[in-house]
């Protein structure tokens, strides 16, 4: 890479970071009141209690739980994917990793969130982590919702190492660019690199470590979520096939949130000249991959309970395929497959704008998915005489709202703060050092703009 | 041995009067939460009498099956606590810790039996209600899982007073407030690990049979199925 094209990648992938419009600031006062109005509206639930919710006997989980799946789905997007991208060194993942990786952290954080929300005591919530405590009353470490508590708190803390640690050259970076209040507050978290043989050394293998532990945590991250639902005996949360399932719609709609967030921040942040139509196409094609897959379990699953004929399940499966959640599941059906599949597997519809549509139509899909797993189950338990329905009420519908403008506003404002193009790895995709970095593969280097 | 409670329930006699479901709201402290709510399905009856229509007009039949906690001895609203405040006891009641619990809900999602409840908010008595509270029953606050408890305070009485009396329990010497209630004596209570009390013997009766027995929980309350065909 010659001089003057390094100069060009630092000072676009910086110039976020060292100039700001009031577009900003009237995005982050949009975002941030709704924010408000979602936290004000969840100490509303937590003074009046429950009972303003939709939740009733014996639907005692609906929307919550829903987001609180949803969102732990979304963070698959990042870790997960860009982790195996990492291990199949695939050069074209460079511009990608960063962005997918900070949706992995704060949709964990707000995934993480939902399990308070959704508590009836949320004050005691610390009753769940194991403390030593002069009662000594341990929390049961035989409820999946332990094991929850574990595994989320395992792939937070992981992916925040995954995230930060390919970051620390960048604000190295930035600490040689700025001046003033944030050059001190860049070169603390610079932890003082300067970009030795030796710390660059450290810096790939602490990566490479990462990205394979990383793997089997996301993994039964969401595998264990699943646990949630498949370990009680309610028609249709009992089942085996339940752990894959959730791990494949988890990456279906990562990958999906993902395509997203990328195609914002490419309009927003002008970065046509880093993220290419190749990246979407490529992406395109693994949400198609996802999507086949997922549709592939939904089939599996509903056969096997159709066939089976066993009266609980059937209940559940008919109010689902053909009663009164019917409308949500075709929906489900056609965003989570009909869309992608067309849209993904004819190359010409492979857009750019092609892949937002088809991510769009997932994320809606897979979060009427987390809903349709989560409600008619429980509507529809052995005893008829102790069957509901459920209605979600005007709280939950603002606190879940409110969480996707949390998600874009610390997607925002993460973009201020941090290159959110990993410039020393696109530096490196360009000129792959032989000793530290096996090089990508010609046609996938940076610049090459063709699928 | 300690004692391991149960109940029989014999469907036969119930005649559907629900003097169980009014004995129980009184006993154990629960609320009512009025029409509103009700309709809403936030009503509270730790012991429901189910009502089901058999047959096709015009050769329909009514029928009730009383529907309580069943102290399953492999209860699946346990293992799924994460604080311990749903419970096994020693004598095989499912206890119910109301200071412990946080209220996740997932007890109510896991028991088969839809029989456990959330209290959706602070409990409210109409007047004059509110000065027949029992004083030997916790109220519970928002936010918190409740159910049936076999009436463990009247267990626990009349332990207590056996021992201060230095006799053994006698068959039906405890009696939920369901049993006492019951005038068609539908309702039967005792302990499980005496094979002569009354409940071990129709427990053992042929027309015996357990709800949701195929879920495999392993519940303490025998249903003694219909004969007459009124």
């Amino acid at each position: 890479m010659s001089e003057a094209s390094a100069r060009k990648l630092g000072d676009d992938l910086l110039r976020p970071l060292l100039r700001t419009s009031w577009r900003f600031y009237a995005l982050v006062a949009f975002l941030g009141s709704i924010v408000l109005t979602g936290l004000c509206t969840w100490a509303y639930q937590v003074y009046n209690g429950f009972g303003i919710t939709g939740i009733n006997n014996p639907i005692f989980w609906a929307f919550y739980i829903t987001n609180f799946v949803f969102w732990i789905g979304i963070s698959h997007a990042g870790t997960l994917i860009s982790a195996i991208l990492r291990l199949v060194n695939a050069g074209w993942r460079r511009p990608v990793t960063r962005c997918a990786e900070v949706i992995t952290v704060f949709a964990l954080m707000i995934g993480a969130l939902f399990p308070i929300i959704h508590l009836g005591r949320p004050w005691l919530f610390f009753w769940l982590i194991p403390y030593p405590s002069n009662r000594q009353i341990w929390p049961n470490f035989r409820s999946p919702l332990v094991w929850d508590f574990f595994a989320i708190n395992t792939y937070l803390t992981g992916s925040v190492l995954f995230l930060v640690l390919p970051m620390i050259p960048d604000f190295a970076l930035v600490r040689d660019k700025a001046t003033g209040v944030r050059q001190k507050v860049y070169a603390a978290l610079a932890l003082g690199w300067q970009g030795t043989p030796k710390q660059w050394h450290r810096l790939e293998s602490a990566m490479s470590i990462m990205a394979i532990a990383i793997i089997p945590v996301a993994v039964s991250v969401h595998t264990i979520v699943s646990f949630d639902f498949s370990m009680a005996p309610v028609p249709m949360w009992h089942s085996t096939m339940f752990g894959p399932y959730f791990v494949a719609g988890a990456i279906f709609s990562g990958i999906a949130g993902l395509i997203v967030a990328m195609a914002a921040l490419r309009k927003f942040l002008h970065l046509e000249e880093y993220l290419h139509p190749v990246h979407f196409q490529n992406l395109g094609k693994l949400l198609l991959l996802m999507s086949l897959l997922w549709s592939y379990f939904v089939f599996a699953e509903r056969l096997t309970i159709w066939y089976g004929n066993e009266s609980s399940e059937v209940a559940v499966l008919n109010v689902t395929q053909k009663g009164s959640f019917a409308p949500l599941y075709w929906t489900m059906v056609v965003c989570n497959f009909v869309v992608p599949f067309f849209i993904m597997s004819i190359k010409r519809l492979r857009t750019i704008a092609g892949c937002v549509i088809a991510s769009f139509c997932v994320l809606i899909g897979m979060w009427l998915e987390r809903f349709l797993i989560v409600v008619p189950s429980l509507g529809h338990k052995y005893l008829p005489y102790a069957w509901g329905t459920y209605r979600p009420r005007p709280v939950e519908i603002i606190i879940t709202m409110s969480t996707f403008a949390a998600m874009t506003l610390l997607y925002t404002l993460f973009s201020k703060f941090v290159p959110i193009i990993s410039i020393w790895e696109m530096k490196a995709g360009e000129h792959p050092s032989p000793a530290l970095f096996p090089a990508a593969t010609r046609e996938h280097a940076l610049g090459e703009t063709h699928a | 041995m300690p004692h391991k409670w149960g109940m029989a329930v014999d469907l036969d006699r119930c005649t559907g009067c629900g003097a169980c479901v009014t004995a129980c709201h009184a006993e154990n402290n629960i609320p009512t939460v009025g029409p509103a709510q009700a309709a809403r399905g936030r009503a509270m009856h730790w012991l429901r009498v189910e009502r089901y229509w058999e047959g096709d007009f015009p050769d329909v039949r009514l029928t009730f099956r009383p529907v309580m906690c069943q102290h399953c001895d492999a209860a699946p609203c346990e293992p799924v606590c994460p604080t311990y405040a749903s419970h096994h006891t020693d004598e095989g009641l499912n206890a119910q810790v109301y200071n412990r619990c946080i209220g996740t809900r997932y007890c109510a999602n896991a028991c088969p039996y839809s029989v456990r409840f959330f209290d959706f908010f602070n409990p409210q008595w109409p007047k004059p209600l509110h000065l027949q509270l029992n004083p030997d029953v916790s109220v519970r606050e928002v936010g918190v899982m409740e159910k049936c408890t076999f009436c463990v305070q009247r267990i626990r009485a009349v332990e207590i007073d056996a021992k201060a009396e230095k006799r053994e329990l006698k068959d039906g010497d405890v009696k939920p407030a369901c049993v006492q209630g019951c005038s068609a004596r539908a309702l039967v209570f005792g302990d499980l690990n005496d094979p002569e009390s009354e409940v071990s013997r129709l427990s053992r009766s042929p027309r015996g049979s357990k709800l949701l027995e195929d879920v495999g929980t392993l519940p303490k309350v025998t249903y003694l199925e219909r004969q007459t065909q009124v």
